[in-house]
């Protein structure tokens, strides 16, 4: 088991070291000359010089990018031209943010969609079934562009229940802003639920079908008890895997999302970056997001270990 | 067993009918069955794939899948009628009153919880015991299945058992409420034949030790006669005849028993080898069923009346039913034998260096795995004659199929040499010449993993006579078709895709297009294993007949030691990737043998109830290539271990006559000595 914790860090440290690479040439690199983009085309060839200088430019780009990684690393995440402020504390103000949306999003899809999945496999086949399996999947083609701006008009602007803009001033609390929350959450949650529900209705059905779930029916364990030990065990594993690698998809999500409603996020924060060609901002966002997402993979696969023997015993 | 006449009988199937119900109507899989099993008797439920026998169990239990119903009749367990009940009175009998036991002990077991938990779950959901009371009743049930260190099986999760320790779990998990029926669907299906006869005596041994009734279901003639007093034949999901075991293999009274009886071969290790009895065509779909005798289109003693109505099962003898009206004139089994088969080619054992067409000389497979080296192949050195059949006996594990890949190419050897016609063979398939190629064909196991889906018999076959035997595509046709009527198939088949074909008529596509190169040997990699047993015969009849009009050589893998003394001129016997014995079929089959190979012929299940086996038991299983036991690689399990010697050393050769050789520290007139003793076989009565 440590051996395998210790090889999933190796491979998380390898995707994050090639994430950086591949953001830092993105960013740095290929949009060419970033003095004159800075100072403008006007500025003397002297000025220009000076500021290569000043940002190492000069310097050949292995060690532009070590020196770059290495601030990254210590916490010197640099200075935002676009907002003239540092990018840290900008960038962790958004995270927060962001993760309370994904915290309630999350509260919202993971069991609803676990239920509903057991629900569909247990009624495989019937009109329960049908009627869960296309309506989720219905969600999954709705982008969240629509569904929000149905949910805004639905329950914002119809019933007035929620707000319908989301721009909550910086550092307000959770519990403030959890009102402002929900539209945006439920629009999130509702493209990854139909994922949860088929992963857990697919792998379910499987189980179902184990020889050991008859052995457990024919010791005359009763249903609901066969259910807990025998079926759920086994059949959420990979529902885990989805639920966490979905989390890729909430960042995904997020942005959109986080525009929509106008909520202050880092899905936000990086498409205003990206238009201002914030190349610091981009940066750091990018590789703060690749972070997350590797660390939401690692959860994953320790949790399927943890819950799965023959992982853990071999 | 005799049975008091008065007792009632423990269950009770009366009259009963199974449907399931599908989109093309309901199938009647189950029509009509009775059958009584009484306290400490066992049943045995044999019969082919098709033939109803687990839905005859499971819809008497009221266990069916959802699209399953009992239709009609009774099943009574001590007088309670089990039909009528409700799920929740069901749920009280199960596992309680009623115990199972199945095929596959691994995919019975719930892979994440562990095995002491799984077993205590019946003691405290029926003997209402608490968690602590529970754990005790596991660790008695364990001990009483003979489990080595039973504290810490239960703490263990299923894949680190082996399939023998865990089909003792299972066993006494059944067995822990002392239930009043015990069923045990194929429980040794799944195991290797030493762990197979471990499992048959330690049902034999519950059986006296608790009440239950056992009804035991199987394709396996051979095993039925170590477990059960009773047996009924079902074909088609009909009783074709029930009788007391010694009565039904001594004097059948339906043409379909006697058939069966004659698919499997006879281990006998004499030179002289007959055909195998065949049943034309196939059982019939449920849906599809004649009308009159079910069997009339397949029985050699069909008569007009037959097909008129159906005879029903009655009994023709005390405690003896038949469902054939011409039960009288059914001959004795011996009889039937002389005249239904014919003498074939028999044992041969000329071979000289010259006759030698494929030869490997210390042939290693090693791979690298994480944890060390695999050791799959370990040094074999074996030869195969032109013309003859080399069989390669041996269990999971042995590395027999690894031998043969290596032969063909298919994986690399990393060590060692093979000749084909005393020419070194490249490595891969990709380095041989064509022609080279052309020579050796391979069937495997599971005819559907080389047949291509999407093309049609016809294309499979013309594939290697176009490419490797240059002909061009009309004349290559006409071969086909040949080749297709030579393998005993319509040549209407030739346009049909594979899935339209039963799994033995898939595998004769395979012999066919093997042959269509005209091969100098074909290897044949369990070619029969996964087919019921009147193909089994009737394809060992088929690879028979090729080889003698062909004169074509066979290495014939396979764990079934019956199939493999039927079929071959020379047999090797292999243990974790090296030949332990080797030599002329009928000396490898009598004394002196290797210890491994008197183990396997005395754990072979004989169909024949008269005989007497010597019980020589292996302990543990086959252990990993990774781990491979120093000094003699089956010191740790051999009965005959010498001790410091066989642990410390490589045994020697010993040379016995011809080309017969033993792989031990004992000297070959000791073993002989030892196992006058203790014949494997002993002779039958009053015979
Ligand atoms: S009834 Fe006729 S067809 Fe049926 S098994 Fe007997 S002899 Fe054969
Ligand atoms: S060498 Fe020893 S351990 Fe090996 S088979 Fe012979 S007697 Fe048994």
């Amino acid at each position: 088991m440590a051996r395998f914790i210790v090889r999933r860090l190796g491979f998380m440290v390898m995707t994050v070291v090639l994430a950086s690479i591949i953001i830092f040439f993105a960013t740095t690199i290929l949009p060419g000359d970033v003095a004159s983009q800075i100072l403008g085309r006007f500025a003397t060839e002297e000025a220009k010089s000076q500021l290569r200088t000043e940002l190492g430019l000069d310097k050949p780009v292995v060690v532009q990018y070590g020196t770059w990684l290495g601030n990254f690393v210590r916490g010197d995440w640099g200075e935002s031209p676009s907002m003239n402020t540092l990018v840290r504390p900008i960038v962790f103000e958004r995270l927060g943010n962001s993760l309370m949306l994904a915290v309630v999003a999350f509260v919202m899809y993971v069991p609803l969609g676990i239920l509903l999945g057991l629900i569909a496999a247990l009624k495989k086949n019937t009109w329960v079934d049908q009627t869960i399996s296309v309506g989720s999947l219905a969600f999954i083609g709705l982008p969240e562009f629509v569904s929000g701006l149905i949910l805004i008009a639905i329950f914002a602007i119809h019933f007035k229940w929620f707000p319908s803009q989301s721009a909550i001033p910086p550092g307000t609390g959770f519990v403030e802003a959890l009102p402002y929350l929900i539209l945006p959450a439920i629009t999130v949650a509702l493209t990854s639920l139909a994922y949860v529900v088929r992963m857990t209705r697919s792998s379910t059905v499987d189980v179902l079908q184990m020889d050991y779930v008859r052995t457990a029916n024919l010791k005359g364990i009763p249903p609901r008890k066969v259910l807990f030990t025998h079926v759920l065990r086994n059949s959420l594993l990979p529902t885990v895997t989805v639920v966490a690698i979905g989390i890729g998809w909430l960042i995904g999500g997020l942005i959109v999302t986080e525009s929509v409603y106008g909520y202050p996020g880092l899905g936000r924060l990086l498409l205003f970056a990206i238009q201002r060609r914030d190349l610091v901002l981009i940066q750091s966002t990018a590789l703060l997001i690749v972070l997350i997402y590797v660390v939401a993979n690692l959860i994953a696969d320790i949790l399927y270990a943890v819950l799965n023997p023959r992982i853990r015993y071999s | 067993m005799t049975v008091p006449a008065a007792s009632r009988p423990v269950f009770e199937v009366e009259g009963l009918s199974v449907d399931y119900v599908t989109e093309l109507g309901d199938l009647h899989a189950v029509r009509n069955v009775s059958l009584a099993i009484h306290q400490h008797e066992s049943f045995g439920l044999v019969g082919e794939s098709g033939s109803g026998k687990s839905t005859l169990a499971m819809g008497a239990i009221r266990y069916l899948a959802s699209n399953g119903r009992v239709a009609d009749g009774s099943v009574r367990l001590n007088g309670v009628e089990l039909l009528g009940l409700s799920p929740k009175e069901l749920r009280a009998l199960w596992g309680a009153k009623i115990g199972v036991v199945y095929q596959s002990p691994l995919s019975a077991l719930n892979p994440s919880i562990p095995i002491g938990r799984q077993l205590a779950e019946v003691a405290r959901q029926h003997l209402g015991m608490d968690s602590a009371a529970a754990r005790g009743r596991v660790q008695e049930m364990l001990t009483k299945v003979a489990m080595p260190d039973p504290d810490a099986v239960m703490k263990r999760y299923p894949h680190q058992l082996s399939g023998g320790m865990l089909q003792r779990c299972v066993i006494a998990m059944a067995l822990m409420t002392n239930p009043a029926l015990l069923i045990m669907d194929e429980p040794t299906t799944a195991l290797d034949v030493t762990t197979q006869a471990v499992v048959l005596d330690l049902v034999a041994e519950l059986k006296r030790e608790f009440d239950s009734a056992i009804l035991y279901i199987t394709h396996d003639l051979g095993v039925i006669t170590k477990i059960c007093d009773r047996v009924g034949v079902m074909y088609a999901g009909e009783f074709m005849e029930q009788a007391q075991l010694k009565e039904l293999f001594k004097r059948p009274l339906h043409p379909y028993t006697l058939d069966l009886l004659g698919c499997v071969p006879h281990f006998d290790p004499t030179p002289q080898k007959r055909s195998l009895v065949t049943i034309p065509g196939s059982i019939p779909r449920v849906d599809q069923l004649p009308a009159g005798c079910i069997f009339a289109p397949r029985c050699s003693f069909v008569e007009a009346a037959c097909t008129k109505a159906r005879p029903p099962l009655a009994a023709v003898d005390k405690g003896h039913l038949s469902a054939c009206r011409r039960w009288q004139a059914v001959p004795p089994p011996a009889e039937y034998l002389r005249a239904a088969t014919e003498a074939v080619r028999g044992v041969q054992t000329a071979c000289d260096t010259s006759d030698v067409l494929v030869r490997t000389s210390d042939v290693q497979v090693h791979f690298k795995a994480p944890k060390g080296t695999v050791r799959a192949v370990d040094g074999v050195d074996l030869d195969v004659c032109e013309g003859q059949t080399l069989g390669v006996v041996g269990e999971s594990g042995s590395g027999k199929t690894t031998v043969a890949r290596a032969i063909i190419g298919l994986t690399p050897r990393t060590g060692g040499s093979i000749t084909l016609k005393g020419e070194s063979l490249p490595r891969t398939t990709g380095r041989r010449p064509r022609s080279t190629l052309r020579q050796i064909q391979m069937v495997f196991q599971n005819p559907d993993a080389s047949l291509n889906p999407t093309r049609s018999v016809g294309d499979a076959i013309m594939r290697p006579l176009t490419l490797l035997g240059g002909l061009d595509r009309r004349r290559a046709k006409d071969r086909a078709l040949e080749l297709l009527q030579s393998v005993s198939l319509p040549v209407s088949y030739f346009d049909r895709l594979p899935h339209e074909l039963s799994g033995g008529e898939k595998q004769r596509v395979a012999i066919a297009r093997a042959f269509a190169a005209e091969p100098g040997i074909i290897l044949c990699d369990e070619p029969i294993s996964s087919l019921d047993v009147s193909v089994q015969g009737s394809l060992m009849n088929l690879l028979m007949k090729l080889q003698v009009e062909q004169k074509t050589s066979y290495l014939f893998i396979s764990h079934d030691l019956s199939a493999v003394q039927h079929l071959s001129d020379v047999i090797a016997v292999v243990y974790l990737g090296h030949v332990m014995e080797v030599g002329d079929a009928t000396k490898v089959l009598t004394p002196p043998f290797h210890p491994y190979t008197e183990a396997l012929l005395s754990a072979v299940p004989l169909a024949d109830p008269d005989v007497k086996q010597k019980p020589i038991r292996l302990a543990g299983s086959v252990p990993s290539a990774m781990n491979v036991p120093s000094g003699c690689r089956f010191h740790p399990r051999c009965p005959r271990n010498l001790g410091d010697v066989c642990r410390e050393q490589e045994p020697p050769w010993r040379e016995g006559d011809g080309d017969h050789r033993i792989f031990c520290h004992i000297p070959l007139d000791e073993l002989e000595r030892l196992q006058a003793e203790t014949l494997v076989l002993e002779a039958e009565e009053g015979a």
